[in-house]
C-alpha cells in the first residue's frame, strides 16, 4: 500500500502501462507541460514528445486521429482537457469510436481510453462543470467509469488501459487531490462495484466524487442510528446491478445520488432497474442537481449541489416513512 | 488526355478496372431499383471511376485508404472481393461487414479499406490519425484519405489537413470533386477554393482533372512515392462529375438542363479512355470484350449475394463490445 493522490494514482497506472507496452501513448492539448491538472507531469521526461504528444485546439480531429491510430494498431489514451470541451468531438466519439467495430463487422477495434474530467469545480460555471455520464451510460459500444478514490483510479485506469473496447473514462476534477492508499496489486473490474460501507437499513447507490459525499453521509447516519449500505458503482456501463439489487432485498430502501442533473439522470436508471425486481419497503428516491445551469457565483453554484447532509436527511425520512 | 509514357497494356487495365467499378454499380443500382433487394440507400460514383483506379493504383496492399459514403469503387480498387462487396449492399451473410455497415460502411481490412464513412468530412481525422499510427509504429505506410467537396464546408476537415501537417504524417488528402453537395450545387455553398483551405494549411495541392485516368495515375504514383519516401503530407483537388443522382433514388433534377446529358458526353472517363485506345490502335471490340466480362462479373457477383442467407439471428449483439456486451447486459 502507497498513499498517494487521486491524479497520481493515474498517472502512475498510466507510466506502468506505457513501460509495458510500446503501443500506448498519450494525445491532447498541453501534455507536454503535464496536462492541465498536472495529471500527465513528468512523463513526458520518460516518453518522449511523440507518446507524450501536445495536440493543437482541435477536440474533434484529437478524438478522429486517435480512433484512426487506434484502428491501425496503436492504444490512445484521448485526453479531452474538460468534459464539456469533448463535446467538440461528439461525431467522432459517438458516431466513429463508438460504432466502427459493429459497423465493420467486427473488423476493427477502438482500444482508446477516453479521459474527460467532470464535475463541479468552484466558479467554473456552466461550460467546466458538467457530469454528463448518463450520455454516454446510453451509447452502445462505449464502456463508461466514473472513478471516486485513488485506489480506484489507479486500477480502473489499468484496466481501461487493457480493454479493446472504447472507454469514457470520468476523473472528478474537484477530488485531483484527495489522497488515500492504494495496492497497485489491486485488478479493477468493470462492473464490480465498491461497498464503500455495510449496512441493514438503508441502501445507497452513488459514483464519482458524490460517492464520497454518500460515505461521509453513511458515517453521519450511523451516528444517528441509522446504518447505511453505501455502495460506490465504479463504472456505469456495465454497472453491478446484481449488487444493488442485493443490497436493497436487504434493506428495502434505495437512494441513489448523483452530482449530475436528476432529470435522464443514471439514476433513473439504477431505480428502474432495481423497482422492476424488488418489491422496496418504501418508494426509492433519486437525489441530483435541478434540472439548471451551473453558475458561476459561489451561492448560486451551492443550490445545485447534493450535498452529505442532503443524503443523509433523504435516509431519516425514508427510515421514518410508512411502507410504501 | 496525355500520352506521355503512355502503355496500352497498362491503360486498358485502368479501362478494366473503371468498366468493374461501373458494372458493379449498375448491378446494384439493378439490384435496387429493379429487384428491391438493396434495403438501404446507396449512392453510386458513376462518371467517378478515374479517380479511384488512377489515384489507387499505385498503393500497395498494405497501404491504408478511407472513404466516404461514395465509396464502392475505391473499396473495388484498393482489391476488396467485389462478391462480398455485394452480399453487403444486400445486408447478406458472407458481406465485407457481415450485413451490419451496408453500402454507407463498406469496408475491408484485409485490403487496407478503413471504411466507408456515412458522415462527411469525418474520415479526414480518421485518416490522419491512421497516418498518425503509421509513423509512431514505424512503418512505411501511405494513408489515401478520399472526400468529397461537400467535406471541405465541415470542421473536421481544418482539424484533420491540419493535424497531418502539424504531425508530418504520411497521407495524400485527395478532393474527389463531383461538383455537388448531396442535391445542392456546391459552388453555391463553398466561399473560395477549396485547394487554396490546403495551401493555407501549409499543404502543396495538386489541381487536375479527375476524368483523365491516365493523368491521375501518373500524377498519383509520384506523390505518393514522395509521400512513401518520407515527404510531407500533400493535398489533391480532383474535378469529376457525379452522372447520377446522389442517391439512386434521386432524379437530380436540380441540375441545369441538359448539363448531365453534355457531361456524359464531355467527361465520361471510360468513354475517354475507350478514344484514347481506340487512337492508339485498340479495337473497340477488344474493349468490348472487357466492359462484357466486367458486366458478367459483377452479375455474377450479385447472383451469389442473392443465394446468401441473412446473417445468423445470433449475430445481432456480435461486435457491439466485449465489456458489457448487450449478449449479457442488455437489460
Amino acid at each position: 500500500m502507497v498513499v498517494m493522490s487521486y491524479a497520481e494514482a493515474a498517472k502512475l497506472a498510466v507510466a506502468e502501462a506505457m513501460r509495458d507496452d510500446p503501443r500506448v501513448w498519450c494525445v491532447g492539448e498541453d501534455l507536454g507541460r503535464g496536462g492541465v491538472f498536472k495529471q500527465y507531469a513528468g512523463l513526458r521526461e520518460e516518453f518522449g514528445p511523440d507518446r507524450i504528444s501536445d495536440a493543437p485546439i482541435s477536440e474533434a480531429a484529437i478524438m478522429g486521429a486517435a480512433f484512426g491510430a487506434a484502428m491501425v494498431g496503436t492504444r490512445p489514451i484521448v485526453e479531452m482537457r474538460f468534459a464539456d470541451f469533448a463535446l467538440c468531438a461528439t461525431d467522432e466519439l459517438i458516431n466513429q469510436v463508438a460504432k466502427a467495430r459493429f459497423m465493420f463487422g467486427g473488423q476493427s477495434r477502438a482500444p482508446m481510453v477516453i479521459r474527460k474530467p467532470m464535475g463541479m469545480w468552484r466558479s467554473s460555471a456552466a461550460q467546466h462543470s458538467q457530469s454528463l455520464e448518463a450520455w454516454y451510460a446510453h451509447i452502445p459500444g462505449l464502456v463508461v467509469v466514473c472513478p471516486s478514490t485513488p485506489q480506484d483510479n489507479y486500477s480502473m485506469m489499468k484496466a481501461a488501459i487493457a480493454c479493446d473496447d472504447p472507454v469514457v473514462y470520468l476523473e472528478h476534477k474537484n477530488i485531483w487531490a484527495l489522497e488515500g492508499e492504494v495496492d497497485t496489486t489491486a485488478p479493477g473490474d468493470f462492473g464490480k462495484a465498491r461497498v464503500r460501507r455495510s449496512g441493514r437499513d438503508v441502501t445507497i447507490v452513488s459514483w464519482s466524487d458524490c460517492a464520497n459525499l454518500a460515505e461521509s453521509a453513511g458515517a453521519v447516519l450511523a451516528e444517528r442510528g441509522i446504518a447505511a449500505e453505501v455502495i460506490d458503482l465504479v463504472s456505469l456501463w456495465p454497472w453491478d446491478k446484481r449488487a444493488v439489487i442485493e443490497s436493497v432485498r436487504k434493506t428495502g430502501r434505495l437512494i441513489v445520488a448523483h452530482e449530475a442533473v436528476s432529470v435522464g439522470g443514471f439514476g433513473a436508471e439504477v431505480v428502474a432497474s432495481v423497482a422492476q425486481d424488488v418489491a422496496m419497503k418504501v418508494r426509492p428516491r433519486r437525489l441530483g442537481a435541478p434540472r439548471s445551469l451551473v453558475a458561476y457565483a459561489p451561492n448560486l453554484e451551492d443550490q445545485l449541489r447534493v450535498t452529505e447532509e442532503m443524503i443523509a436527511q433523504a435516509a431519516e425520512e425514508m427510515m421514518e416513512a410508512k411502507a410504501a | 488526355m496525355s500520352l506521355r509514357n503512355f502503355d496500352a497494356g497498362q491503360a486498358l487495365e485502368r479501362l478494366t478496372l473503371m468498366e468493374r467499378i461501373r458494372a458493379f454499380e449498375e448491378a446494384a443500382r439493378h439490384a435496387a431499383v429493379e429487384e428491391g433487394l438493396v434495403l438501404g440507400a446507396i449512392h453510386l460514383s458513376i462518371g467517378q471511376e478515374a479517380v479511384a483506379v488512377g489515384l489507387l493504383e499505385s498503393l500497395r496492399r498494405d497501404d491504408y485508404i478511407t472513404s466516404t459514403h461514395r465509396g464502392h469503387g475505391h473499396t473495388l480498387v484498393k482489391g476488396a472481393d467485389p462478391a462480398a462487396m455485394m452480399k453487403e449492399l444486400l445486408g447478406r451473410e458472407g458481406g465485407c461487414c457481415g450485413g451490419k455497415g451496408g453500402s454507407m460502411h463498406i469496408a475491408d481490412f484485409g485490403v487496407g479499406m478503413l471504411g466507408a464513412n456515412g458522415v462527411v468530412s469525418a474520415n479526414i481525422t480518421i485518416a490522419a490519425g491512421a497516418a498518425h499510427g503509421v509513423k509512431l509504429l514505424g512503418g512505411d505506410q501511405v494513408v489515401v484519405c478520399i472526400f468529397g467537396d461537400g467535406a471541405a464546408n465541415r470542421g473536421p476537415f481544418l482539424e484533420g489537413i491540419n493535424w497531418a501537417g502539424v504531425f508530418d504524417l504520411p497521407i495524400l488528402f485527395v478532393c474527389e470533386d463531383n461538383q455537388y453537395s448531396a442535391t445542392t450545387r456546391t459552388s453555391d455553398m463553398t466561399s473560395g477554393d477549396v485547394g487554396a483551405r490546403a495551401e493555407a494549411l501549409g499543404l502543396p495541392v495538386t489541381r487536375i482533372d479527375g476524368n483523365d485516368v491516365e493523368e491521375m495515375a501518373a500524377t498519383s504514383r509520384e506523390i505518393i512515392a514522395r509521400i512513401r519516401a518520407g515527404g510531407e503530407p500533400e493535398f489533391m483537388h480532383a474535378l469529376t462529375y457525379r452522372l447520377d443522382g446522389h442517391t439512386y433514388f434521386d432524379p437530380a433534377t436540380y441540375r441545369p438542363e441538359g448539363e448531365a446529358e453534355r457531361m456524359q458526353v464531355e467527361t465520361c472517363p471510360i468513354a475517354r479512355q475507350r478514344d484514347l485506345l481506340g487512337a492508339a490502335g485498340v479495337a473497340a471490340e477488344r474493349m468490348d470484350e472487357i466492359a462484357k466480362a466486367a458486366r458478367d462479373e459483377m452479375r455474377a457477383a450479385l447472383e451469389a449475394a442473392k443465394a446468401a442467407p441473412w446473417p445468423a439471428d445470433d449475430t445481432v449483439f456480435d461486435d457491439v463490445q466485449d465489456v458489457g456486451s448487450p449478449a449479457v447486459e442488455a437489460f
